[in-house]
């Protein structure tokens, strides 16, 4: 600080400290109109700094529940840009917009009356033919999910690598908002998901056999001993109990096998 | 060696028994038939409309997805997809405007301006295995087996992509000779199957198909060749009906090209699906003791 600054009048000299510790504001267009929110929120929070209160878009605010689809752009970029309101945080002069819900056209299904045939998914989805591989879809996928791709392995067939490809799907829709033939991507891939887990991957054996073993009270009276037990007991079980030795091998198995 | 191959949906869902003994059978001469990764659907049909360009982008894609390999060949089966993409193909080499439409459309691809070759597996066998080379590839000579070549119209038209003489094209015969059956001309070899008329005129398709079946077996033809999952489908299914309709008609078998050479370079029906074709071809090859055991393989 220079000498000159230093015989400034001190109120003066606090208020412009004030505005430098303060949090900068920057202009954002929420739904056209012009705010000046402070860096570094999120767009959810940015929107409610600038007063909208949320009765829908907005749900886990954590990220997965995809509740919160928005676009934007910037200013001089012709290109549309997607996120989810509750991660992405504000720019300088973004203009943005949710797209909190879009209408889409879901198939009834009885679902333990289908099998793994992509027939199945033709016959529910017939739309699917529609699509002309524009790949609006992929560009507007917040999850950077191969939309597209996906969509061209439903076409083909094979359900397996469309339940693979849209894993990470968070159903916002933004995908649908987006697509020249009017396909409902999101619908027809949990479809695919619901398909592949029930009826493609193997069945996990040996799960069945454990929720079989609980059910028959196998691990009851174990269960009623703890049960039975006072804190200073628990204790002591707890610190005598045999544990894995760090240098175990794929081997190694406890002394007492009653519970394997 | 390996080739960049565009299989299309039709052989991934209705068409195994064109696909797979391809596959197997390229393996046996040398090339491996390596599908293109992240292809789409081509749209199966060129469309025709100027200011359609919509629906060159899917076939322009598949075509960028072959260039981002490093090949400048791509490799089909079916021939819907062999003309959908020779043509998108031709447009964007020949019409300046509309590749920059389009290539500025899709401007998350790499540019394309029509690098890539778009060829029939057909053409690879005459041209790069070369019909010697198979003829003496080939363990089960299909001897006797008289065999009349469809073309049907996607292989030979429009001109500017047709993989033969339009007016003579021999290329099917060729091939038959090279495995050793013998081919049958007959003059509705390249007549229309009628196509997609199936969806809006089911009704007239037997019509056709009767057309162009009687044709070949007046000829002194015992099967059909050819190569593509649509005319099988035309050809095929009506001929229950056509048997009711037309005394003596017994059917005919309608074996895809692939499903010859397989059996031919001795990959037997495991791998030729012969349970999927129309007409019973599996009694034809027995009678002309051209199954192998199953337990002799
Ligand atoms: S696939 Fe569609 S619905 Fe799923 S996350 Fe991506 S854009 Fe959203
Ligand atoms: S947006 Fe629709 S038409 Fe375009 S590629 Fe995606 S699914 Fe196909
Ligand atoms: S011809 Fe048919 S099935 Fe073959 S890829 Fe093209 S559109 Fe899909
Ligand atoms: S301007 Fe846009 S909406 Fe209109 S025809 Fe062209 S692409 Fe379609
Ligand atoms: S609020 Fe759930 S993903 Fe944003």
């Amino acid at each position: 600080m220079s000498v000159k600054e230093n015989n400034k009048n001190p109120a003066e000299t606090m208020v412009k400290e004030k505005k430098r510790l303060a949090v900068k504001l920057i202009p954002v267009h929420i739904m056209g109109k012009r705010y000046e929110v402070p860096e570094g929120l999120t767009i959810m929070k940015a929107m409610e700094y600038a007063g909208y209160r949320f009765i829908r878009g907005c749900g886990c605010r954590g990220g997965t529940c995809g509740a919160c689809g928005t676009v934007y752009r910037k200013p001089g970029d012709y290109k549309l840009q997607v996120a989810l309101a509750c991660q992405k945080t504000v720019e300088p002069d973004m203009y943005v917009a949710q797209i909190p819900f879009f209408p889409a056209n879901r198939a009834e299904y009885k679902f333990t009356e289908l099998t793994s045939a992509s027939e199945e998914v033709f016959g529910l989805y017939p739309e699917l033919f529609r699509c002309v591989a524009c790949n609006a879809c992929t560009k507007a996928c917040p999850q950077g999910i191969q939309v597209m791709d996906a969509i061209a392995a439903l076409k083909q067939g094979d359900i397996s690598e469309a339940a693979l490809l849209s894993f990470d799907c968070i159903q916002c829709g933004l995908c649908t908002s987006r697509c020249l033939g009017e396909l409902a991507q999101y619908h027809m891939f949990q479809l695919a998901r619901r398909i592949y887990g029930a009826r493609i991957l193997s069945r996990a054996e040996h799960l069945a056999e454990m929720v079989k073993a609980v059910e028959e009270g196998e691990y009851e009276e174990a269960l009623e001993k703890l049960k039975g037990m006072n804190e200073e007991e628990l204790k002591k079980a707890y610190q005598e109990r045999e544990v894995e030795p760090v240098s175990a091998g794929e081997d190694w198995r406890p002394k007492d096998k009653r519970y394997l | 060696m390996s080739l960049a191959y565009y299989p299309g949906c039709t052989l991934k869902t209705k068409a195994k028994n064109l696909e797979e003994p391809a596959i197997a059978s390229m393996e046996v001469l040398g090339s491996r038939l390596e599908e293109i990764p992240r292809w789409n659907c081509c749209g199966a049909v060129y469309s025709l409309a100027d200011d359609d360009l919509i629906h060159q982008v899917a076939p322009v894609r598949n075509l960028i997805r072959v260039k981002e390999q490093g090949k400048n060949e791509v490799v089909t089966l079916c021939s819907f997809c062999l003309n959908t993409l020779k043509r998108a193909n031709l447009l964007m080499k020949e019409d300046a405007e509309k590749r920059g439409t389009l290539n500025s459309f899709m401007d998350e691809e790499i540019d394309y301006g029509g690098e890539v070759e778009v060829v029939h597996l057909l053409e690879v066998l005459k041209d790069q295995v070369g019909w010697e080379a198979l003829a003496q590839k080939v363990k089960l000579p299909l001897r006797g087996l008289r065999v009349a070549p469809y073309y049907g119209c996607t292989l030979l038209r429009p001109r500017e992509v047709a993989i033969d003489d339009v007016e003579k094209p021999t290329i099917l015969q060729e091939l038959l000779e090279a495995v050793g059956a013998t081919p049958v001309d007959f003059p509705e070899f390249a007549e229309c199957c009628g196509s997609y008329q199936i969806v809006s005129s089911p009704d007239d398709i037997p019509k056709y198909a009767w057309h162009i079946l009687n044709s070949a077996l007046t000829h002194g033809a015992e099967a059909l060749v050819l190569t593509c999952p649509l005319c099988d489908y035309n050809l095929g299914q009506g001929q229950k009906e056509l048997m009711k309709k037309h005394d003596g008609f017994d059917g005919v078998p309608l074996f895809y090209f692939t499903q010859l050479l397989a059996l031919a370079l001795g990959l037997g029906p495991q791998v030729c699906h012969f349970e999927l074709n129309y007409g019973e071809p599996e009694l034809l090859l027995r009678e002309k003791n051209l199954l192998p055991r199953v337990e002799a393989l």
